[in-house]
């Protein structure tokens, strides 16, 4: 027998190894090649059945990434949607069903196929490691866990907590494996593999859930199911999501085989929403690549100014393992930022240990001597041209010749800040999301001179602290804000026409954003999108309707009062009215106009950077795929 | 008398950090004593132009480090991003472990073994553990080892509810081991041997208060660092120095060590605190090599020992030796700091060296060494208004001495030390 992706090894107590070390690549992921292998494997080891059959990586880079994207994304019709499906599902019963035990050893991720991969066999380890996870998140993707993830995932742990994995395609930790039953063991990697020798050889019957478990999963489905409906109701449209309420019904009706409903399977797989979600995972990848253009592997990050968004930045790159100096011009302004940090590590680092490591990378630096020791230089004070000036020069001065120097500025021109710097091309823009810990998208700005390598260097930087660069070039707004600000001085427009703010909401949530936009800019701040829109939108006149509220400081959330009041935290909103007919369109046209011409003037690179940057950077309904895709699959829907 | 002289390679003083010492309040501080060093230590380091993957070791003193981390230099070293390969260790000498520390580092750097050390002193006495009795543990070693039921019967029924009454950590730390007094006791002998008064005893504490007040409003604490916790809160100062402090005030306060007729109060004794203080210490060749300028040199240390019932005329019997090998009398320093233990301790060690017995006797002087001048001494405060975090002060002082000292002038810094111990060091300004 001859493979290329997976190698069995028997040793002395008839025990084989099967290690999947797939061929030509970083990740494994279950092409069509390697599950093939798979199926040669077990035929060879049916002429001679081991004692036990472990499965494991081979890859540094964890246990199993999941199904091959490409191989569904080219699928065009309900019969290939049917083989591909019925590739997995047959092959992983075919596991299932083998005489002799069987067991995953997982260390690393261990997602979609991967996690249905183990589920098939009769026991799971997993290596108790942060970069342990598990999940099924095909949901993502808009297409469901068809090999039998949807079957046997329930059969393992409580159907409720089954169907949330699915649902929200979020993964698990190692120990939480454990504490749901999803694994028999989690122990450290030293001791895996006689961890693995010992559970696969011990003749232990397969773990039995409990009584209650296996009654969610058997008469009480239906209960689960209607509670499990109501949840995802509450979250996404059927219309604009339909793999959710496919999984519910396919687990409730059909057992979790997808083969049994082919016109669901196929309705699903080859829907709009899919291809959609594909091709931003996809366009998630493209930005990913943009951070591969240096080796910078910063270590040392000084911001200035701890405000809501320096402040927020630091804490963030200290939970990403950086070594971050605060800056500000009072100790107490930073001793804020980092009582604000707080409840994100509290949060997002559960160990004690290497949450107090967090704290002690977090460094107050009133004195600003940091500067000196850091590869990567924020600035993040307020938006005041000569203030910044004066300080990025005073930061030049002192920092490393090859650092880069990056300014936060949302509002002013960076070339009017690069001419303070002696060298006035190392100057970059870095524009983070409010809230930073929340959006994925960081605008990597390059004004006219920049030098590439400190590009490349920024660009390499935000994959460091794990968020996505988007490449623009300076132009006021960038392209976030400057798509966003048409769009809601169009939603404020329609409320000075006599429609309720409630009402505009509700159209555009209808549509898929992920908030409407009066409550939108009540959260950015009134007074904040009053000075936006004055500088993105031109000489126009502000709505009347803003111009009342911010002469009346009821500037949003942060005052407590805007278009809507805010108690404890919460929007109290009337009932929405009933939508007039192309409101959602009148308003998202504004937007799509303002990102083609953005994309025509060449501020962002062409127009899929444009939408994964409205869709990461704003939210903007993905199942889309963003908004110039949305405007020319509408064009191609509505022949003219 | 024993004559060790320092010979060899200069040890230079680089730069220090303390945080400001947090008086304990009956109840743990916000702060373990790793993480009062890692907050100095980041402070520090952070404003030196090498990283702190530079250092060649740190060293650190404790008196009480708990009992996860009983190693605090190694994880000192770790917390501070030392990286796997600084090593670090932990040194204890009571109150004089952060002295310790210092004397190790140039021990180490004198010997070529280490140019670049970061060492100090921490303690959260705050966090001083209550530990149970020996009864205590024994009925409970019986407790587990009982397997049958009527066992663990008979074991309930030998269970006494006084049990339970704890060990409180710190009173052990602060009691001597061999002569069983606790550390306020052996004041009150040098109270009564030199004829030290309750009223001259609460003056001297008041004039400590009224001291450190003045240097802070002067802006003399350069060396503190504020402390921010996890929530955010700042702590920028020391936190038991008291305006209202007066000797009337102080002597209203009942004694608390021997009740009811001592002369020892918790006025005029230091105060128990969390804190910690760390220097850079640095050979000429590291000095050159990252372009250092430091605050100084340390020109010579000793170690002495004597009675323990007697420990708080440490700061004489180690600096004396100091004095005679540099030729030198009590005021032709600049400056001095003694630890300020206990008020009648700091007086006693004054009148011993103006006392021609004493001199004769313990010293093996001819005649009363003199009279040290008290404008020269402890002229910021000391312990009994900043407090003693005990492992951190040793280290405190000398930094502060450096502080104080103008260009050029030379120094002293000596503390008492339970157990019958004095440390005494001999600085130079740069």
């Amino acid at each position: 027998m001859k493979l290329k992706h997976w190698k069995l090894d028997r040793d002395a107590d008839g025990l084989a190894w099967a290690t999947l070390d797939k061929a030509d690549a970083a990740a494994n992921t279950l092409s069509s090649a390697v599950t093939d292998e798979l199926a040669q494997l077990l035929d060879h080891l049916e002429q001679e059945p081991p004692k036990g059959l472990v499965f494991r990586s081979g890859k540094a880079a964890g246990f199993i990434a999941g199904a091959d994207i490409e191989e569904f994304s080219s699928l065009d019709s309900a019969e290939g949607t049917r083989a591909l499906v019925a590739r997995g599902w047959d092959l992983f019963n075919r596991l299932a069903g083998v005489a002799y035990p069987t067991l995953a050893l997982i260390r690393g991720h261990c997602l979609g196929g991967g996690l249905e991969l183990s589920l098939a066999c009769r026991y799971r380890i997993v290596v108790d490691e942060p970069g342990t996870k598990l999940g099924l998140p095909e949901v993502m993707l808009g297409i469901v866990p068809g090999w039998g993830g949807m079957k046997r995932l329930p059969e393992r742990i409580a159907a409720p907590a089954a169907l949330d994995m699915m649902l929200s395609g979020r993964t698990m930790d190692a120990r939480k494996a454990k504490r749901l039953g999803l694994a028999d063991d989690c122990v450290p990697p030293r001791v895996m593999d006689a961890a693995a020798r010992g559970l696969v050889l011990s003749g232990r019957p397969a773990r039995r859930q409990p009584l209650l478990e296996r009654l969610l999963n058997g008469p009480l489905r239906f209960v689960v199911a209607a509670q499990a409906r109501k949840q995802v109701a509450a979250k996404a449209r059927p219309e604009h999501y339909p793999a959710p309420y496919a999984i519910i019904d396919l687990w409730h009706k059909h057992g979790g085989n997808a083969l049994a409903a082919p016109d669901v399977l196929d309705r699903i797989v080859r829907s709009p929403t899919a291809r959609n979600l594909v091709r931003i995972f996809f366009l998630q990848e493209r930005l990913k690549a943009f951070g591969k253009k240096s080796a910078l592997a910063a270590r040392r990050v000084h911001v200035v100014g701890a405000g809501i968004m320096g402040g927020d930045i630091a804490a963030w790159c200290a939970l990403r393992g950086l070594t971050v100096t605060l800056q500000d011009q009072s100790l107490e302004r930073v001793a804020a930022a980092i009582g604000r940090a707080a409840p994100l590590f509290e949060r997002r680092i559960r160990d004690p240990l290497a949450r107090r490591a967090a704290f002690d990378r977090l460094i107050p630096d009133p004195e600003g001597h940091g500067a000196a020791h850091a590869d990567v230089v924020i600035e993040a004070i307020f938006e005041d041209l000569e203030a910044k000036r004066g300080l990025l020069a005073a930061l030049e001065q002192r920092m490393r010749p090859e650092a880069v120097l990056a300014t936060n500025t949302s509002s002013l021109r960076l070339e009017d800040l690069a001419t303070a710097l002696a060298s006035p091309g190392r100057l970059v823009g870095i524009h983070f999301f409010n809230p930073v810990a929340k959006m994925p998208l960081v605008e990597v700005v390059e004004p006219d001179g920049a030098d590439p390598a400190m590009l490349a260097r920024t660009h390499a930087f935000v994959r460091t602290i794990d968020k996505l660069p988007l490449p623009v070039r300076s132009a006021p707004g960038f392209l976030v804000n400057a798509v966003l600000a048409p769009y809601l001085l169009e939603a404020m427009r329609c409320v000075d026409e006599g429609i309720a703010p409630a009402t505009i909401d509700a159209a555009m949530e209808a549509f898929g954003m992920p908030m409407g936009p009066i409550e939108l800019a009540d959260t950015v701040g009134l007074d904040i999108a009053l000075a936006a829109g004055r500088q993105l939108a031109g000489a126009t006149e502000p709505p009347r309707c803003l111009a009342e509220r911010v002469e009346r400081k009821e500037l949003g959330r942060k005052s407590g009062r805007g278009f809507y009041a805010y108690q404890d935290g919460r929007t109290v909103k009337a009932a929405a009215g009933s939508i007039p007919d192309g409101l959602a369109q009148r308003l998202v046209t504004p937007l799509i106009d303002r990102a083609q011409a953005l994309v025509d003037a060449g501020i962002v690179a062409d127009g899929d950077l444009a939408d994964a940057g409205v869709i990461f950077g704003t939210g903007f309904a993905p199942f889309t795929g963003g908004p110039l895709h949305y405007r020319k699959t509408r064009a191609d829907q509505q022949p003219q | 008398m024993p004559a060790p002289t320092f010979s060899g390679a200069p040890v230079y003083l680089v730069d220090g950090a303390r945080t400001p010492f947090l008086k304990a309040r009956n109840a743990p501080g916000p702060f373990s004593a790793s993480d009062l060093a890692v907050q100095a230590g980041r402070a520090l380091l952070l404003r030196q132009p090498f990283a702190p993957t530079d250092l060649d070791e740190v060293i650190l003193g404790c008196a009480a480090p708990s009992p996860d981390e009983v190693n605090i230099g190694r994880v000192l070293a770790l917390r501070l991003g030392c990286g796997h390969k600084v090593p670090g260790w932990t040194v204890m000498r009571n109150c004089a472990s952060g002295m310790q520390a210092i004397d190790s580092a140039a021990s180490n750097i004198r010997a070529g073994q280490a140019d670049l050390v970061l060492a100090g002193g921490t303690d959260a006495l705050s966090r001083a553990p209550l530990l149970f009795s020996d009864a205590m543990v024994r009925w409970l070693s019986g407790w587990y080892g009982a397997r049958a039921a009527g066992q663990k019967l008979a074991a309930l029924k030998r269970f006494r509810p006084g049990l339970l009454a704890p060990v409180i950590g710190l009173l052990k730390g602060l009691t001597d081991p061999v002569v069983g007094l606790n550390m306020g006791q052996t004041a009150e002998n040098l109270a009564w041997q030199f004829g030290i008064s309750r009223a001259e005893m609460d003056a001297h504490a008041a004039r400590s208060h009224h001291r450190t007040l003045a240097a802070r409003a002067a802006g003399a604490f350069g060396e503190i660092s504020p402390l921010v916790e996890n929530s955010g809160r700042v702590h920028p100062d020391d936190d038991g120095v008291r305006a209202d402090s007066t000797p009337e005030k102080l002597g209203t306060l009942r004694p608390v060590f021997d009740k009811p007729y001592g002369r020892i109060t918790a006025g005029n004794s230091s105060q128990v605190t969390d804190g910690a203080a760390l220097l850079l210490l640095a050979s000429e060749q590291a000095v050159e090599k990252w372009g250092l300028q430091p605050l100084g040199r340390l020109v010579d240390s000793h170690w002495a020992g004597l009675d323990p019932a007697r420990m708080g005329l440490g700061p004489v019997h180690a600096a004396t030796p100091i004095l005679q090998r540099h030729d030198i009398g009590l005021n032709d320093l600049d400056a001095w700091e003694i630890n300020e233990a206990f008020a009648a301790q700091v007086m006693a060690c004054l009148a011993a060296w103006e006392d021609a017995d004493y001199c004769r006797d313990n010293l093996g002087l001819d005649g009363p060494l003199g009279s040290l001048d008290q404008e020269k001494l402890n002229t910021d405060g000391g312990a009994i208004a900043v407090g003693h975090p005990v492992g951190a002060s040793g280290a405190r002082i000398v930094l502060h001495l450096l502080h104080r000292l103008k260009s050029g002038g030379r120094g002293m810094a000596a503390i008492c030390i339970g157990g019958g111990l004095g440390g005494a060091m001999l600085v130079e300004r740069i």
